[in-house]
């Protein structure tokens, strides 16, 4: 697939956000808050999800095993397996057994077309079966209501579990009335749901052959496990008498004892119900009768004294046949990739995309590839179908980290998007507008990269060059010119502001005020004048690109505020994280910057300094994404003595510092405060509500997902009018507030856009002098 | 089980709009009469002294069951905690009987009613252990959104009744 260009990537958004957007903000945000009640509802879904994960990481890991194990299984049963290694080979063999199933069976050859019911499953929408079956002359109709609508729209699924999400009831409507001109129009969801009720179930009753997928296969029994609300698999499986599941090799699962977890947790991760209406479980071929509704007196139990008996030694009554076809196509070699084998773990449960702010605005038709979508689909379709069709929307991960918490498997989804987006950029063709950035960013990655995200990737290095030639750079960055060439160059969207560079960073602030030996001084009087808590604790300040260039302020008022509690500051010239380079799928910039932070702290925190972090997002680098780029004892020093700064004046709080020092409220002083995405994923909200609370005020929290910029996104011309779209959810949500705070720059940001006024850091409202908007 | 457990597998179906009643083994046949609308069909219930009512036809022809508005099965346990019966493939057509009609009125034994879903994956596994190896988990009603809006009994009944038969 050809890459679209950015003005192309623009006009699709744009145009998916209105006429797909509401549709699929109602349905993946109301799937989504029911998840959060019955995950907080279930006391043990920690210990269900770290089990779920085992599982998957052990199964995996015995795949070849596995398939072995089945294939006896199934056997033994009286059924098939085949592994398929791609698509058509799999759809060649389901041909084959509809063809010879409808020989047999005397319909195939008079002239009758060979029919196939299928229920819902994402394999054979990868596979492109339905595409293949017909081409081969055979009928198939869906049954599962999304899907049949899709299929009669001509339409491919926007998401994992609800295939027809982007449609709303009335454009169905519309779609039925006008496709099957019924006497009297559909209108109610009641009625179309009967109408669709009375046609598939004839549809099932006449069927020669039933499809289904299946969501675990247990290897040592041979047992499909179909999970659904609306029965239609159950009659797709057991109404003909022939039933093919299939499913890729990595749905097997050792043993029944390993289903019980996914059946407790895929429910309550995919739709917030506690469990589906039908788990069925079949190790098929199954005891139940065969239908046969073209011989309407024949009883369905036949001859049930022999069935009776047959069934008793476990064996079917005879007449039923079962096909399990495991289908590889790629998936082996993602097993033997290091970094997309966790994606075979995914059960497809949809709660990534649920939880994803931009998929809730443009759904998986703007967020997905040929087949999958949201943000486990840049695994899935760079295994699936090659790194192209994982190109054309990879770059709609924000890194927000919100889909790490809804995962039941605890997939890194950000790290995969992350590793995706750097094999991407490498294999790109080196652009022209190289020498634009070059002069700004050594950097060590190759040729080829977009050079707006060499920009921001190397963000350190522009800001540190903007604020030295301040405010000259903002009056330039400003004008019309400039605009047009950074957002034709760059891609950067004119109508955002850019950010203010410092003339004087944080560091020369904090040296011109006399630098750590005045810190000192000023934290000893504080701590004399308090007379409370000995703390003895001293702290190295981070200060992270924007804290030092950009919004120094915050870094001021956190020195100020550890000072007041009695703490000693030191403000070093530090390196950049690597976040800014992560965020751009740079690895090897990344890399390289993690190590020289490392080297850079590794005295203070010998020396038994903590090391404060203000931006989060640089906090959940050195937290989560190190353990990618360093050494385990490095990562693990790092992340022990490293915190963000309202978590570590809430620890000097509670080790007895006195509050008084600081910027109080009257007790229950209202203020709005959006977290941050990475902040929420560290578990770091908590601490910050908790500090402004003991500080006198009442804290309100928003719970938008995302502002909807995270990072350098809102910038891209491509994902502007993306990013408002998102950020309107947060604004709606806070702009009745009197006083709003937020702990991320870029969440900052764009609230400050939004609502036009000033939104500064909680550490700004606690530091001592009162903060004045 | 104990009576904890069966009023914890009624409040359960309650919040999924799923009535529940207990009876003794002499009333059953009388209550089942009363629920199933007829044209009713049914698999024989394996429960000592207690037999389906004569209005319900069981062996019932492929017209009889797409024709029928009750199917009455026995189910072979149920677990409280989220008001799920288990039905099973049996060669009698417990399963499609449950499935085809509008209502599915299930049938379980007190002591089938087990706690939890780990209980009820003891009581899955003793199952295959005995080659009843195919299993369908059902909890409430069939349902879809995919019309715009929440439907009951798409594919499956959109109308279930249990019943808890005491002294067992
Ligand atoms: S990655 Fe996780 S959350 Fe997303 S679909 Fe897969 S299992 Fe569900």
């Amino acid at each position: 697939m050809a890459q679209r260009t950015r003005s192309q990537q623009a006009d699709r958004i744009r145009h998916l956000l209105e006429t797909e957007g509401e549709a699929i903000h109602t349905h993946a945000s109301a799937s989504n808050a029911r998840r959060y009640e019955t995950y907080g509802a279930t006391d043990d879904i920690e210990a269900l999800r770290a089990e779920a994960r085992s599982i998957k990481e052990d199964a995996i890991d015995r795949l070849p095993d596995l398939i072995d194990t089945v294939k006896n299984a199934v056997e033994a049963n009286g059924g098939t397996v085949y592994v398929a290694d791609d698509a058509a080979d799999a759809n060649a063999y389901v041909s084959e057994v509809v063809r010879t199933e409808t020989e047999e069976n005397g319909i195939a050859g008079d002239g009758d077309t060979p029919s196939v019911v299928k229920s819902k499953s994402m394999t054979t929408e990868e596979i492109d079966l339905n595409d293949a079956l017909e081409a081969d002359g055979i009928d198939v109709t869906e049954t599962d209501l999304g899907e049949w609508v899709l299929q009669v729209a001509d339409d491919t699924p926007s998401h994992i579990v609800g295939p027809a999400m982007h449609l709303s009831r009335p454009e169905i409507a519309e779609l039925f009335n006008e496709r099957f001109d019924p006497d009297e129009p559909f209108e109610t969801a009641e009625e179309l749901t009967r109408f669709a009720r009375d046609h598939l179930g004839e549809r099932i009753r006449a069927a020669d052959v039933g499809i289904t997928g299946a969501n675990f296969v247990v290897a040592d029994s041979g047992t499909i496990t179909l999970v659904t609300n609306e029965g239609n698999a159950r009659k797709c499986a057991v109404t003909p008498d022939t039933h093919v599941a299939i499913a890729g090799v990595e749905k097997l699962i050792p043993t029944l004892s390993d289903l019980e977890p996914f059946v407790d947790i895929i429910a309550k991760s995919a739709t917030g119900q506690p469990i589906s209406q039908y788990v069925t479980m079949l190790s098929p071929p199954t005891d139940s009768p065969t239908l046969d509704f073209d011989d309407p007196d024949e009883p369905i139990t036949g001859d049930w004294e022999s069935a009776e008996a047959a069934s008793a030694d476990g064996n079917a009554t005879g007449d039923r046949d079962f096909h399990l076809v495991l289908l590889d196509n790629g998936r082996t070699d993602m097993r033997e990739d290091d970094q997309l084998r966790e994606t075979l773990y995914c059960i497809r449960c949809g709660a990534c995309s649920n939880s994803c702010a931009n998929f809730q605005s443009v759904g998986g038709h703007g967020f997905g590839g040929e087949t999958y979508s949201g943000g486990i689909a840049t695994g899935w379709e760079a295994g699936v179908h090659g790194q192209e069709s994982a190109a054309e929307f990879n770059d709609f991960c924000t890194g927000c980290t919100r889909c790490v918490d809804a995962c039941p498997v605890k997939i890194d989804i950000p790290w995969i998007n992350t590793v995706v987006r750097d094999r991407v950029n490498r294999s790109g063709d080196p652009e022209s507008y190289d020498f634009l950035v070059d002069g700004l960013t050594p950097d060590v990655e190759e040729g080829g990269l977009d050079p707006g995200k060499r920009f921001f990737g190397n963000i350190g290095t522009v800001a540190k060059a903007a604020s030295a030639t301040a405010p000259v750079s903002n009056w330039l960055a400003d004008a019309g010119p400039v605009r047009g060439l950074l957002e034709r160059t760059l891609g950067i969207d004119r109508r955002r502001d850019l950010p203010a560079f410092q003339r004087e960073s944080l560091v020369d602030w904090f040296e011109g005020r006399g630098g750590p030996e005045a810190s000192s001084r000023r934290a000893e009087r504080a701590a004399a004048r308090e007379n409370g808590a000995d703390l003895d604790r001293e702290v190295v300040l981070y200060p992270d690109v924007y804290t030092n260039y950009v919004d120094t302020d915050r870094g001021k008022a956190a020195v100020r505020t550890l000072e007041a509690l009695g703490v000693p500051v030191r403000v070093p010239d530090l390196p950049e994280s690597g976040r800014a380079a992560l965020s751009q799928g740079m690895i090897a910039t990344a890399d390289r910057q993690a190590s020289k932070l490392y080297a850079a702290l590794a005295e203070d925190i010998d020396a038994g300094r903590d090391v404060v972090v203000v931006e989060p997002s640089d906090l959940a680098a050195i937290h989560r994404e190190y353990e990618r780029l360093l050494p385990e004892r490095s990562v693990e020093q790092l992340r022990t003595n490293s915190y963000e700064i309202c978590e570590y004046v809430y620890g000097l709080l509670e080790n007895g510092a006195d509050p008084s020092a600081l910027s109080t409220g009257d007790g229950a002083e209202p203020v709005a405060y959006h977290s941050h995405c990475q902040q929420r994923t560290l578990d770091l909200e908590a601490p910050t509500v908790a500090v402004l609370e003991r500080c006198g005020y009442a804290p309100e929290t928003s719970d938008a997902e995302c502002c909807g910029m995270a990072g350098s996104f809102g910038y891209k011309r491509e994902f502007y009018d993306l990013s408002m779209d998102v950020g309107e959810r947060l604004a709606g949500q806070v702009e009745g507030a009197e006083t709003v705070v937020a702990s991320g720059t870029s969440c900052g940001d764009q609230l400050e856009t939004l609502l036009e006024r000033d939104v500064p850091h909680p550490i700004e409202l606690l530091a001592p002098g009162e903060y004045r908007t | 089980m104990t009576a904890d457990t069966v009023g914890r597998f009624e409040r359960a179906l309650e919040g999924l709009e799923v009535g529940l009643e207990r009876v003794s083994a002499a009333d059953a046949r009388e209550r089942i009469e009363t629920i199933a609308q007829e044209p009713a069909v049914g698999a024989p219930l394996p429960f000592e002294g207690v037999s389906l009512p004569e209005s319900v036809t069981t062996e019932p022809t492929s017209a009889e069951l797409e024709a029928a508005r009750t199917g009455v099965t026995p189910v072979g346990f149920a677990i409280a905690e989220y008001g799920t019966v288990a039905v099973e493939s049996t060669a009698t057509g417990a399963e499609p009987i449950s499935l085809y009609p509008e209502r599915h009125v299930a049938v379980v034994a007190e002591s089938d009613v087990v706690p939890n879903i780990s209980a009820g994956f003891d009581r899955l596994a003793e199952g295959f252990a005995d080659g009843r190896d195919s299993v369908v988990f059902a909890t409430g009603r069939s349902a879809t959104a995919d019309m715009g809006d929440l439907v009951h009994g798409v594919h499956g009944p959109g109308d279930v009744h249990v019943i808890v038969l005491e002294d067992r």
